[in-house]
């Protein structure tokens, strides 16, 4: 099938390409950008005028609860929203009811996703077994079941000594060690950041050395064992520095940042809203501004969803026994857009966030596998209207989780149209 | 914000009590006002008014009390209110779902006020936002959060003992980090605009950010009482040692222990107060606690009337002079 999208800005941050041209995709690639190639003939054309095409989204970091937590969402509906926020690839960490420590696991959610042809699904394969911290995972094997990287996940992998090897081991096998930095201890029992807010509403704070010192240690280790290493929603400024920090010094290390971090704070909480109830937990405006200047610098270098689909009786309970959790990907594009029209980043270097900046992190842009749009790479689109503003409503989340702070906000960036290797997978009613 | 008003309705009067943050400082002395006419029913042997009357209250326990679960059983029964009790054992979790659930049904029979004691801090906003419209909460413990009527029956004791609030200095000593009395003891107090307030406790019970809430951190007992008219007392949970929050009660007690040799330092006519329950010689010694300068027993007896008021006021019903006499 041959499509022409033609009359639209496209806009591919990885080839600096910012212009109006027509995009045609044959064989699921592109085939060409401007004139149509010799003996070109589309089958098919979509109008983008007055829209925005770029690069399809990459999420670096969504749940998906599927096996295990289908009574919330699955595979077959965080995909269809995945598809109709303009992602086109999202890679899925494990948690303890889907641990991903074994192939069979990391084929059903393949399959699944496979099954629903909605988005491609890149699972990070278990550091340890059973995320329990103490034996490693059969990271080879998992890696040939078609894990992108290894992780542990929310847990924490107490023993020192286990996450060197873990490292050690992961360096040899060439996998990328994906982080969630949290020392165990401090952030026991916490709900909120420990700060003014935590204070006067009584809740268990977790403190910003709960982020920093498990940073320290995992960068020590990444310096000695010479492992590739990216860190998951990095919530406090001073963290954002110790990165900035250790990449200066040389080190193979990356980061990301939750679009809900970058506008909302322990503030926001309020009276006990326990929509703002995520960990890492909301920390200051300092830490919020920390995290603006190190997405600005590159620090951090792409921001992720961190999409946590729930049921609304999670969230039907005091602040401290609600469950953490955003239901996000459909406010990754609009709340990243936002960044550009807030004159933080171009629009060009905005979308380069959501896109090429995180192919690179796993590893997919070089191989024209993801968030590059030139001739002959695979031919994964989003087509976007910048312009009207346009209320985010739960009645319009396709998502099964409509756990968001964000409804009654008004964000541009309505998804026109999204393709996934040259097919559509979402395409809006009008 | 449309949960900042959670706690007013929309004339701006007390349709639930869940936190002291946020009354302003008149509100508070019309609920004092308000106990202050009903503490001459006491005084009277008129054991009952009927303001409440025809209306049910449910005291809904989450967690373990005596004092303040009698004591607003007795202002519930004194306002002529139909009373409910509900102990639920904590043990067995209860989900947000159930407990919401459980409200409805409880809305269903037609019950008018729910007092409820919860160790989740926000347990009471939560069903607060979720009550139908003629129903009224009040917070009587929510973890760590708010002790809204033990902040207020203070107040009243104070107010009691010193009539003014302006020229006070107020020492609060213990557990502030773990205290929800505390925490609307300083709202209470900062909105009633006492000359000083002082937190007096080592680092590990006092909670980061504390200075926030407008308190003198200190970590000397001795500094801290200086010249005080006022010493609160908190009480010291025995599982604060297993988490490595103090060493001992013995050390404990040398340290931070009111006894009638660091009590001097606080000026001759200082009251002392205390939640209860006390634990004798961990942070206060019983000559203090039995002094002719604790008014601990006066707090309780207060209890029942400011309860009245809160109750009286919040189902919309605040008496007349006349009624209150």
């Amino acid at each position: 099938m041959n499509i022409s999208i033609q009359h639209g800005r496209l806009i591919d941050p990885a080839n600096g390409i910012d212009t109006h041209a027509d995009l045609h995709i044959a064989e699921g690639v592109v085939a060409g950008i401007g004139e149509p190639p010799q003996g070109f003939e589309a089958d098919s054309h979509i109008n983008a005028e007055g829209l925005v095409v770029c690069p399809g989204l990459v999420d670096l970091r969504a749940r998906l609860r599927e096996p295990g937590g289908e009574s919330r969402a699955t595979i077959a509906s965080e995909t269809a929203a995945a598809a109709a926020a303009g992602i086109t690839t999202l890679v899925c960490p494990p948690d303890p009811s889907q641990p991903i420590d074994t192939p069979a696991l990391v084929d059903l959610i393949r399959h699944r996703a496979k099954q629903s042809g909605h988005c491609r699904v890149l699972p990070l394969g278990a550091l340890t077994l059973g995320l329990a911290g103490q034996q490693l995972a059969e990271m080879a094997t998992l890696r040939q079941a078609g894990c992108i990287g290894v992780s542990n996940g929310l847990q924490a992998v107490e023993s020192t000594a286990v996450m060197r090897r873990a490292m050690e081991y992961a360096a040899s096998q060439g996998l990328t060690v994906f982080l969630h930095a949290e020392d165990p201890w401090l952030a026991a029992g916490g709900c909120a950041h420990e700060g003014a807010v935590s204070v006067r509403l009584g809740l268990t704070g977790i403190p910003e050395a709960a982020e920093t010192i498990a940073v320290a240690r995992e960068l020590q280790l990444i310096e000695q064992t010479g492992v590739r290493a990216h860190f998951h929603h990095l919530s406090s400024a001073r963290a954002v520095r110790m990165i900035a920090r250790a990449q200066y010094d040389g080190l193979p290390v990356s980061a990301d940042v939750a679009a809900h971090q970058l506008y909302l704070t322990d503030m926001d909480i309020g009276y006990f809203d326990t929509l703002c109830h995520v960990r890492p937990p909301l920390r200051t405006q300092r830490d919020r501004d920390g995290l603006r200047a190190g997405l600005k610098a590159g620090g951090i270098s792409a921001i992720c969803s961190d999409h946590q689909p729930l049921g609304a009786d999670a969230k039907l309970a005091p602040f401290p026994a609600s469950e953490p959790g955003i239901s996000a990907l459909e406010t990754l594009l609009p709340l990243t857009l936002r960044l550009a029209e807030e004159g933080l980043l171009s629009l060009s270097e905005a979308i380069a966030r959501i896109t090429q900046r995180p192919a690179e992190i796993l590893g997919l842009l070089e191989d024209g596998q993801g968030g590059r749009l030139g001739v002959g790479d695979r031919a994964d689109v989003c087509v976007f209207d910048p312009e009207p503003y346009q209320e985010l409503r739960a009645e319009d989340l396709v998502s099964a989780g409509h756990n968001t702070p964000f409804l009654g906000w008004e964000f541009k960036g309505r998804v026109n149209c999204t393709l996934m290797a040259g097919e559509l997978t979402y395409h809006s009613c009008d | 914000m449309r949960q900042r008003s959670l706690q007013h309705d929309s004339e701006g009067r007390l349709r639930h009590l869940l936190t002291i943050e946020g009354l302003k400082r008149q509100q508070i002395v019309d609920i004092l006002d308000t106990a202050e006419s009903f503490i001459s029913v006491a005084d009277q042997r008129v054991r009952k008014v009927p303001l409440l009357r025809g209306k049910t209250v449910v005291n809904l326990f989450f967690e373990a009390s005596t004092r303040t679960l009698t004591t607003f059983e007795l202002a519930a029964k004194r306002l002529s209110a139909d009373v409910l009790k509900i102990n639920i054992n904590t043990s067995a979790t209860v989900k947000g779902e159930s407990l919401l659930d459980m409200l409805h049904n409880l809305e269903a029979m037609q019950c008018d006020m729910f007092v409820v004691r919860h160790a989740d801090s926000g347990a009471a906003h939560l069903i607060a936002q979720h009550v139908a419209p003629h129903v009224s909460v009040i917070n009587a413990g929510d973890g760590s959060h708010a002790h809204p009527t033990q902040a207020l029956l203070d107040m009243f004791t104070i107010r009691l003992r010193k009539g003014e609030f302006a020229p006070l200095t107020v020492a609060i000593v213990g557990d502030i980090k773990h205290s929800r009395v505390a925490r609307s003891q300083i709202h209470a107090l900062t909105t009633l605009g006492v000359s000083e307030l002082r937190v007096v406790a080592p680092k590990t019970l006092i909670p980061a950010a504390v200075e926030s809430l407008g308190v003198h951190v200190t970590h000397d007992l001795d500094e801290g009482l200086r010249d005080a008219d006022v010493v609160i007392m908190l009480r010291l949970q025995k599982e604060r040692m297993q988490g490595a929050m103090l060493p001992s009660e013995a050390e404990y007690f040398a340290t931070y222990g009111l006894t009638e040799e660091r009590l001097a330092r606080a000026k001759p006519d200082a009251i002392v107060m205390h939640p209860g329950p006390i634990n004798r010689g961990v942070e206060i010694a019983s000559s203090v606690a039995d002094g002719p300068q604790s008014v601990i027993l006066q707090q309780v007896s207060n209890g029942i009337a400011v309860r009245m008021a809160v109750m009286s006021m919040t189902l919309g019903r605040a008496p007349t002079e006349a009624e209150g006499a």
